[in-house]
């Protein structure tokens, strides 16, 4: 019989870029309960609920305000600490919240995979899209911050500007490196655990390779290699777009300029692509090996 | 009827052990050779048949091996087989859980499946949030389900509960609330696994019933993995029969679940008795019909003889015989029927050698169902020889009353009238 008549062949390998979109699109309800069911269940039988979205990225401020304001004495482009500090974890939260959450998806969810077929894509999405609301309150929490500042002191140094309407795009942007690098970390980590230890580390220490507790400012001028650290900076696709923020709602710094923003961006789709590739062609096999 | 699900030479393999330095050294060989070499997969052409028993001699076993059958529309098809034969994984590859190793399989219309009772439940929240969790997974738009939603909290009937957390709820509700949401999903091909064997005797009914109504009245496909043979005759009209990874018998479903039952107990008796170090070795336990011919499947009313082989092991003659009892009780191990030398007040001797005793049983009461048949020796100091499933049989009662009137609830049948006198 010619194959052509079937509605569905399942074969051992399809091709490479093979990922289903049209599906993906069919499963969308699955994707808004999933957001619904993480939200949901996230706090349940908390007491403080939803607040801790708040209590974390504070109790984070007054540390780093303590270490790397106090202590190590780092400048914060002349804006208040507690904004320079809650601006850049709020975005940075979300980012590894992200990460992590996806780089788990196989393992975090093989009891359904292994008992039900949807498209696998569908979960990493979710997760994305439910933990916007809690980027959402603390994001609120930093405008809240910010209005205090503005209202108590006038003189105050971080002010608005035309670039703060860029922010769609940039959480578009955090949102997609994250799915990115998380789709691929998944799919690597379904077989060979190691990788998950090794990762689960290097996202810990690219914090500090984002300019986070300190000012991209701070590395002009700098040399590494002989190299300039500025420049090696901007090359980690998360930094232009932290910048930016910062300094559409703070006027910290200066813009990182058009190039490195488009630089990012292009970044994204291309990680994104082959992530979405790798992870489609791992969920076919994984239950295997998880 | 046209062909709905094709399986072209499937097969699918496993690596046994665990995930070790080892597996990655196979992993970047196979790479190695695949990839940059363009061969063939190496470790493909190694393999053992899958069988659980036998000790491992290669790290990579087949779970499947080139399976190749068709299944046309409409019809209900019972994969039968032992433990490990192969049937789980079978289901796997048709919902896509996981991939085939090699082959194909096509399939005509969406393909449901139900390999587990409410996957995805979120104990956290509250049965109607999680009919429509559960629908969107098996593929339901919400649309769908708000439109079935009163149908189904009916039918798993927990309208009282349907708004607290599943965590509150009986494991009994969560499995009915589950079977409710797949029971509305309307794939043209249903994939079932074992998930009757759960949930109270109305329920399974209920369950069953729905199972009878999708294949008969809706025209679809069933595929239907179980252990309980007497569902699966209910169901199904065609039959697969796995064994290590391959399919030994495929037909219509009696002969099917025959072959079956030859298997297990002839795996049964090689494992189970060490003929020498007993007085007294079970050599042959049969259940015989008019002709003398081994059956597996009685049917209730019937006449039938219990034939028993035993030898005795010792150098003389076993003279004091206090009890030589086949028993019948359901799988659960509860007591039926009991039959012995001692109810009919003879006097048992076994002779030095091969002894053969026969039960005539006349007139078989038991209604439909699976029944383990045990048997039991003992002479004046002890027991001397005892295995408490010698053989499992079948049941089949639908013919007791006339064609097609099944009683699930009742345990025996008996043979009576009904006379009404007006006035």
């Amino acid at each position: 019989m010619a194959e052509e008549k079937w509605d569905l062949v399942i074969k051992p390998k399809d091709r490479l870029l093979s990922v289903d979109f049209a599906e993906l699109w069919r499963y969308r309800d699955l994707c808004s309960l999933l957001v619904k069911r993480n939200i949901i269940t996230q706090y349940k039988q908390t007491i403080l609920g939803p607040t801790w979205y708040v209590v974390q990225p504070a109790l984070t401020v007054i540390m780093y305000m303590i270490v790397f304001g106090g202590i190590a004495g780092i400048p914060t482009d002349g804006v208040p600490r507690p904004l320079f500090y809650l601006a850049g974890t709020c975005l940075w939260q979300y980012f590894s919240d992200c990460i992590t959450k996806t780089s788990n998806t196989f393992v975090d969810n093989s009891g359904i995979f292994g008992k039900v077929y949807f498209p696998r894509l569908v979960m990493p999405i979710a997760n994305v899209i439910s933990n916007l609301l809690r980027f959402g309150i603390q994001f609120g929490f930093f405008l809240l911050i910010y209005l205090i500042y503005f209202f108590a002191d006038p003189t105050c140094a971080a002010h608005f500007n035309w670039y703060a309407l860029l922010f769609p795009v940039l959480l578009v942007m955090i949102a997609g490196l994250a799915l990115g690098f998380g789709t691929i970390i998944s799919s690597l980590t379904t077989k060979y655990r190691d990788l998950q230890i090794l990762f689960t580390f290097l996202v810990s220490l690219w914090m500090y390779a984002t300019p986070i507790v300190y000012p991209l400012s701070q590395t002009k001028g700098m040399q590494f290699l002989g190299l300039p650290v500025h420049k090696l900076m901007c090359l980690n696709p998360v930094t232009p777009v932290l910048e930016t923020f910062k300094y559409g709602f703070l006027g910290a710094g200066e813009f990182v300029g058009w190039r490195w923003l488009l630089y990012s961006f292009v970044f994204m789709w291309l990680l994104l692509a082959l992530g979405i590739v790798i992870f489609n062609k791992v969920q076919r096999n994984f239950m295997d090996t998880v | 009827m046209p062909t709905a699900i094709e399986f072209n030479h499937v097969s699918k393999q496993y690596r046994l052990g665990l995930v070790s330095t080892k597996t990655l050294s196979h992993d970047l060989n196979r790479w190695w050779q695949t990839a940059v070499l363009r061969k063939e997969d190496p470790y493909l052409k190694i393999g053992s048949v899958n069988d659980r028993s036998a000790a491992a001699d290669s790290e990579y076993v087949w779970a499947l091996r080139d399976i190749d059958f068709k299944v046309e529309q409409g019809d209900v098809v019972g994969i039968i087989g032992k433990n490990g034969a192969g049937k789980s994984t079978l289901l796997k590859l048709l919902s896509r859980v996981t991939g085939p190793t090699t082959g194909s399989i096509c399939a005509r219309g969406r393909i449901g499946s139900l390999l587990e009772v409410g996957t995805g439940f979120h104990p956290e929240m509250t049965g109607r949030e999680n009919i429509y969790m559960n629908g969107a997974i098996l593929g339901m738009t919400k649309n769908d389900i708000s439109r079935k939603l009163d149908e189904i909290i009916d039918f798993s009937g927990c309208e009282r509960y349907i708004d607290t957390p599943v965590k509150r709820y009986s494991s009994g509700m969560t499995v009915r609330l589950g079977f409710a949401v797949a029971a509305f999903l309307e794939p043209e091909i249903l994939v079932v696994d074992e998930v009757l064997a759960v949930g109270d005797a109305e329920f399974q009914k209920k369950a069953i019933g729905k199972m009878q109504d999708v294949s008969k009245g809706e025209g679809r496909t069933v595929l239907f993995v179980s252990h309980n043979m007497g569902s699966v005759r209910n169901l199904c009209r065609h039959g697969v029969l796995l064994e290590n990874g391959m399919v030994k018998y495929s037909g219509d479903i009696i002969p099917t679940i025959e072959e079956y039952q030859k298997s297990i107990v002839a795996y049964g008796f090689s494992d189970r008795h060490d003929t020498k170090s007993e007085k007294v070795s079970l050599l042959r336990f049969e259940i015989l019909d008019a002709h003398d011919n081994p059956i597996e499947v009685v049917l209730s009313g019937m006449d039938f003889r219990v034939l028993v082989e035993v030898r005795n092991n010792t150098d003389s003659d076993i003279d004091d015989i206090d009890e030589f009892t086949v028993s019948i009780e359901s799988l659960f191990g509860e007591g039926l029927i009991v039959v012995n030398n001692v109810q009919l007040g003879k006097h048992v001797t076994l002779k030095k050698g091969v002894n053969r005793i026969e039960f005539p049983i006349r007139k078989f009461s038991l209604t439909s169902g699976q029944y383990r048949v045990g048997l039991y020796i003992s002479n004046t100091i002890g027991k001397l020889c005892a295995t408490e499933v010698a053989k499992i049989i079948s049941v089949d009662a639908t013919s007791y009353y006339g064609e097609g009137k099944i009683h699930f609830n009742t345990r025996f049948l008996v043979d009576y009238d009904m006379i009404v006198s007006n006035g």
